[in-house]
């Protein structure tokens, strides 16, 4: 087994947020070919805020862990800030990854950010171009 | 809380008798076997009894087995070893999709070499073709290396059947028998092959033993060349002690062979029984009945190994995966894919390999926890959730 920090052991015994959301307002998947892992995030919003988020996850224990993350960090922010996680940011929210799992935060920030854009599309937002 | 190792292939204990075996080799034994004065008497004596203890369990003569450190040091003496010293009469080599990356990866190198790899497919259950087999032999073939059984999904080849293919070319048969010695019979005569590579680790030997028996005749180019011991084939101090671990070791495998097999078959089938009974959405890998007898190897579908592998571990359950994550390799198992196991169920495939300690009391835990850890994997696996609407939709309505 790789070494994996206390963090993401943590998040990968008692995941948060665990399900999926019945009548999401944005679904985003993701799937990493290589090792076919694959994460499904939905959302609910709410005045601009993700006032939900679930996950599903096929995929190691890593995979398990950051999805977890994710969850924990978009929960209760504005679409705008959700969308600015970074993948290298809820790696180091875990206290790091093993070198050869850092493909596996990936796919949390990716399945989260799909969602987000899922919701714009269908509410017709376009995402701030920051300039 | 109890620990339980189903990962023996990966370390055992070395057996208390053998140990006990070696320790003098460590303290008044310690002279140097290659010594012309008497300190050397002992420790040499203690290799020659080591190589007729390993010969009993290969049925072979004791002068044709070389000492190693490992099954990859003797993988690599025999395939490089030969590669080198027949590259004159060619240089095309035979093995299989199946074997151990210590056939494989020096198979890559030996490529790039210069060399011609044939890989031959196996069917689902592991076994080689041996119409592929026969249909790949050229002029230049040099080598045939295929393994006794597979360390992953424990399918035995018919390794007379394909010694026979070699031996009436008159080609160099070598066998990879690692996840066979010790667990089932090996006779180099009757399997009729040319080398065989065993490791002492498998059987409740030391770690860092290894074997090569060479038949007479073989001529093998040494990868490590300095003295002259093992024959001038491996040079540098033999390893004594751990070498005279594992020949009794290997001593007390062959005395036993029969009774243990038959009792670690009997313990795997009833883990396996009751797994497949308790457990939803488990899929044997190999073949049924032709398989070595410590061996089970399950996909556990929806849900990825290295996870499942976690959960286990953390209430004392140790396994091992063919899974991405865990190989480290990111991909999935090659012997799975080998056998066109889908990679969502290579993914989720669970090694297990059993000691000859008792687990019979331990089978309802590992099953009442095999299926706890898939239930909870499962609840937050989109493939499972993907099945159940499925299901759902395609339920007969009442
Ligand atoms: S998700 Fe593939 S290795 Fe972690």
């Amino acid at each position: 087994m790789p070494q994996y920090s206390d963090k993401v052991m943590d998040h990968f015994t008692n995941p948060r947020n665990i399900g999926e959301i019945t009548d999401p307002d944005g679904v985003g998947e993701v799937g990493n070919p290589v090792c076919g892992d694959m994460m499904k995030f939905t959302i609910k919003v709410k005045d601009g805020r993700i006032e939900d988020v679930k996950y599903l996850t096929f995929g190691c224990g890593a995979a398990i862990s950051v999805s977890s993350m994710v969850s924990e960090m978009a929960k209760g922010k504005t679409l705008e800030e959700a969308l600015k996680i970074t993948n290298k940011q809820v790696a180091e929210e875990l206290g790091g990854l093993p070198g050869n799992k850092m493909h596996c935060s990936n796919l949390g920030a990716d399945a989260l950010h799909k969602a987000i854009e899922d919701y714009m599309e269908k509410n017709k937002i376009k995402a701030e171009s920051g300039s | 809380m109890k620990t339980i190792n189903l990962d023996y292939a990966a370390a055992a204990p070395v057996e208390p008798a053998v140990l006990e075996y070696m320790l003098p080799y460590f303290k008044e034994y310690y002279g140097n076997p290659s010594s012309g004065h008497s300190l050397g008497e002992r420790p040499r004596k203690a290799l020659e009894e080591a190589r007729e203890k390993v010969g009993i369990l290969l049925e072979a003569e004791p002068k044709n087995i070389i000492f190693t450190s490992s099954a990859s040091e003797s993988n690599n003496l025999a395939i490089k070893g030969l590669a080198a010293s027949a590259k004159n009469k060619g240089n095309h080599i035979i093995s299989s999709t199946i074997e151990h990356f210590s056939i494989l990866n020096q198979l890559k190198t030996l490529q790039k070499n210069g060399y011609e790899v044939t890989l031959i497919p196996v069917d689902r259950h592991g076994f080689l073709s041996l119409d592929k087999l026969a249909e790949a032999i050229k002029d230049e073939t040099i080598l045939i290396s295929i393994q006794t059984a597979n360390p992953e999904i424990g399918t035995i080849q018919p390794v007379e059947k394909i010694a026979a293919i070699a031996r009436e070319k008159g080609i160099t048969f070598h066998t990879d028998a690692t996840a066979a010695a010790g667990w089932i019979p090996l006779s180099v005569e009757k399997m009729g092959v040319d080398l065989l590579t065993l490791a002492g680790d498998q059987f409740y030997g030391p770690k860092g033993t290894g074997a090569l028996f060479i038949r007479r005749g073989v001529r093998l180019t040494p990868l490590i060349e300095g003295g002259i011991q093992e024959r001038g084939l491996r040079a540098g101090t033999e390893n004594v002690a751990l070498i005279a671990g594992m020949g009794e070791a290997a001593r007390i495998a062959s005395e036993n062979i029969e009774q243990n097999s038959k009792v670690v078959a009997a313990q795997r089938d009833k883990l396996k029984e009751s797994l497949l009974a308790n457990v939803p959405h488990l899929h044997l890998n190999g073949h049924p009945e032709q398989r070595v007898p410590r061996n089970l190897n399950l996909s556990v579908e929806f849900v990825e190994g290295e996870a499942l592998l976690m959960r286990l571990n953390m209430v004392g359950i140790h396994v091992s995966s063919g899974s991405s994550c865990t190989s480290q390799a990111l991909k999935s198992s090659h012997v799975l894919s080998a056998i066109g196991v889908p990679p969502e169920l290579a993914q989720g495939s669970l090694l297990f390999t059993l000691g000859k300690e008792n687990i019979a009391d331990d089978i309802p835990y590992i099953t009442e926890q095999l299926g706890q850890v898939a239930g909870l994997l499962r609840n937050m696996s989109p493939l499972y959730h993907q099945y159940l609407k499925e299901a759902e939709k395609n339920a007969p309505v009442q």
